[in-house]
């Protein structure tokens, strides 16, 4: 039973999404909506797990001093914060709750976003030396399309931006596309494998 | 002098008599578009039509509204049909399209327009009739369909091969060949591994694929007793972790070492997810990185902060964008379908094995179909039976 009405489960949720997708006609068209809306409220529900386990861990690491504790009062005071002012003052404009999403929350994350330049500055260094022909092929490409997308390029050939954008629109369209090909039959056969039970590692290898 | 003087009161006099004359007596052109303005502007061309491709119980109406006239207040959508003649609705001036979605299939109703002003019907539209009916199938998706089967049907043939014994050769993927070295590299450090399984929710396939994978690399930490980190962005992505992660420990034996704690929620928020990582990442040093699912823009910076701590680490994601920073800043990637294929490979089962062929095959079919596409569509510009074969394919796999 443990293995049976997982797959069970799997199988007719699987089928009727499969089939709300090709058949517009009642039932399939009322489950599929349903389950969607299922899978919304069970999501929005397990926010609740989330948050038991945030306060539990950080909680625990305060109670028995583990290493690096210093850290979680500084999480469960955030959290805290955040959630007080959301639920007395709410979250319209110029509440505290959204003085402190737009003056903390936002730049935080903008800092974190910011620190990709320098990342793909670092990654880029490492993966444009010309150790090989591909690696070569690749810095002459990368270089190409720096280029092409700063004025200077046009400035030292006009056919430079052209290049950039014909390696943009054809070979990489290309590639990505075919990348994105092969993940489509992947998610084909990866869905198949699952709702006809032949996968059944995600029930923990339950055989 | 004088006699300009009583030359120019004329003029002043005979202009301001014309003047006078305009106010008291307009032209009859104008007094014919005064009263064309007091007429109301009707719904004109009405169509009542099944809803294509629904569940029924709908009716698309489309107007028109004369040009010429004044505009009305609103309009009423009047509906005659079993229950008698009513008003179903009341829209603003302007609307050209309704849809009435509270009707019985099968069932003809007659539908006209009225355009209301000063609280009153001034104008009606011609009428016009349909009968709402429930289609069984989306025309614009029967080309996705037979190719759904085809595929599902090469796929279910190779399943069957491989359950019947039929060898079948899987090439080698890095990527996945160094999951077990990455744990034992774990291991001997004294080290933790780090699973990353992305940021999408349990909805996304890339996420469940990811599962999939943790439970082989729990079951190996579990084996050899290393420490396995997996902060999730998700709520129920940590609770499905807990699960998988627990069952693979229960698997080898070792349910004592699982600590549920390890398994752990950070936020829903993309960049501080991806700060609470590289925290993670900087306070632990865990040995072995896995970046396996769905990242968008913060796959470079939790990659490169894993490559500082000098981790192994292995991506794998469907993310096109994503994939060129992964191979910059990893040692091994799974490009695309390889994520799919990892449990399959893995497990070595010669029923996810046939699998994989399947999909394999599938492939094979569709570059097929894509070379045949381009050549008839490029040649098709001269020869015309060419382009008919060009415009079969291109409906077959256009879904609408």
């Amino acid at each position: 039973m443990r293995l049976v009405i997982p797959l069970a489960i799997t199988f007719t949720a699987g089928m009727i999404m499969i089939l709300n997708f090709f058949v517009p006609h009642q039932p399939f068209k009322f489950l599929g909506e349903n389950l969607q809306e299922w899978y919304m409220i069970v999501a929005s529900g397990a926010i609740f797990l989330g948050v038991m386990n945030l306060m539990h861990v950080h909680s625990r690491k305060i109670r028995l001093k583990q290493k690096n504790w210093k850290y979680s009062p500084v999480t469960i005071i955030g959290f805290l914060l955040m959630l007080v002012t959301g639920l007395i003052y709410g979250v319209a404009e110029n509440m505290p709750f959204d003085y402190l999403f737009m003056n903390m929350v936002a730049p935080m994350s903008a800092t974190m976003f910011s620190l990709l330049a320098f990342f793909v500055a670092s990654a880029a260094f490492r993966a444009f030396r010309a150790s090989n022909w591909r690696a070569t092929l690749l810095l002459t490409s990368a270089f190409l399309v720096m280029l092409g997308q700063v004025p200077i390029g046009a400035m030292i050939w006009d056919k430079i931006p052209l290049a950039k954008v014909w390696l943009m629109s054809i070979p990489n369209t290309a590639g990505q596309r075919a990348v994105m090909i092969g993940a489509a039959m992947g998610v084909v056969s990866t869905s198949l494998r699952m709702i006809f039970g032949i996968e059944r590692s995600w029930l923990g290898g339950a055989d | 002098m004088k006699n300009l003087s009583a030359f120019m009161i004329f003029l002043l006099l005979s202009a301001a008599g014309t003047a006078l004359a305009d106010n008291a007596d307009p032209p009859e052109s104008v007094v014919t578009e005064a009263a064309e303005e007091l007429e109301v502007i009707s719904a004109v061309d009405l169509e009542a039509s099944d809803t294509p491709e629904d569940a029924g119980g709908s009716v698309n109406l489309t107007w028109q509204m004369e040009t010429v006239g004044s505009d009305p207040d609103s309009l009423g959508v009047i509906r005659s049909g079993p229950e008698g003649e009513e008003l179903i609705t009341t829209l603003p001036e302007g609307t050209v399209m309704y849809i009435d979605q509270t009707v019985d299939n099968g069932t003809e109703y007659s539908y006209w327009i009225v355009s209301y002003s000063g609280g009153y019907v001034q104008a009606s539209s011609e009428v016009a009739a349909a009968i709402p009916s429930a289609q069984w199938i989306y025309r614009g998706r029967i080309g996705m369909l037979i190719i759904l089967s085809l595929m599902a049907g090469v796929i279910i043939y190779f399943i069957e091969s491989g359950k019947k014994g039929k060898e079948l050769f899987i090439r080698e993927i890095a990527g996945l060949a160094a999951v077990d070295d990455a744990v034992g590299r774990a291991t001997e450090m004294g080290k933790p591994v780090l699973y990353i399984p992305g940021i999408m929710d349990m909805d996304d396939i890339q996420t469940i694929a990811s599962m999939v994978i943790l439970g082989r690399v729990a079951r190996k930490t579990a084996e050899y007793g290393s420490s396995l980190l997996v902060p999730t962005c998700r709520s129920v992505v940590m609770s499905v972790a807990q699960e998988v992660v627990k069952e693979g420990y229960i698997q080898v034996g070792r349910p004592d070492a699982y600590n549920k704690e390890n398994i752990q929620y950070l936020t829903d928020d993309q960049f501080g997810y991806a700060a609470g990582v590289d925290g993670i990442m900087v306070r632990e040093k865990p040995a072995a990185i896995f970046l396996l699912g769905t990242f968008y823009a913060e796959s470079l910076i939790l990659a490169e902060t894993g490559r500082s701590v000098g981790a192994i680490q292995i991506a794998g994601t469907a993310m096109p964008s994503q994939i060129p920073f992964f191979v910059a800043a990893c040692d091994y990637t799974l490009i695309g379908e390889e994520l799919f294929a990892a449990s399959a490979y893995l497990s070595r089962e010669p029923k996810l094995l046939g699998s994989l062929k399947g999909q394999d095959a599938a492939k094979l079919f569709f570059m097929i179909l894509i070379v045949i596409g381009v050549v008839s569509a490029t040649i098709g510009d001269f020869w015309s039976p060419l382009k008919s074969v060009a415009e079969f394919l291109r409906r077959l796999v256009t879904v609408n």
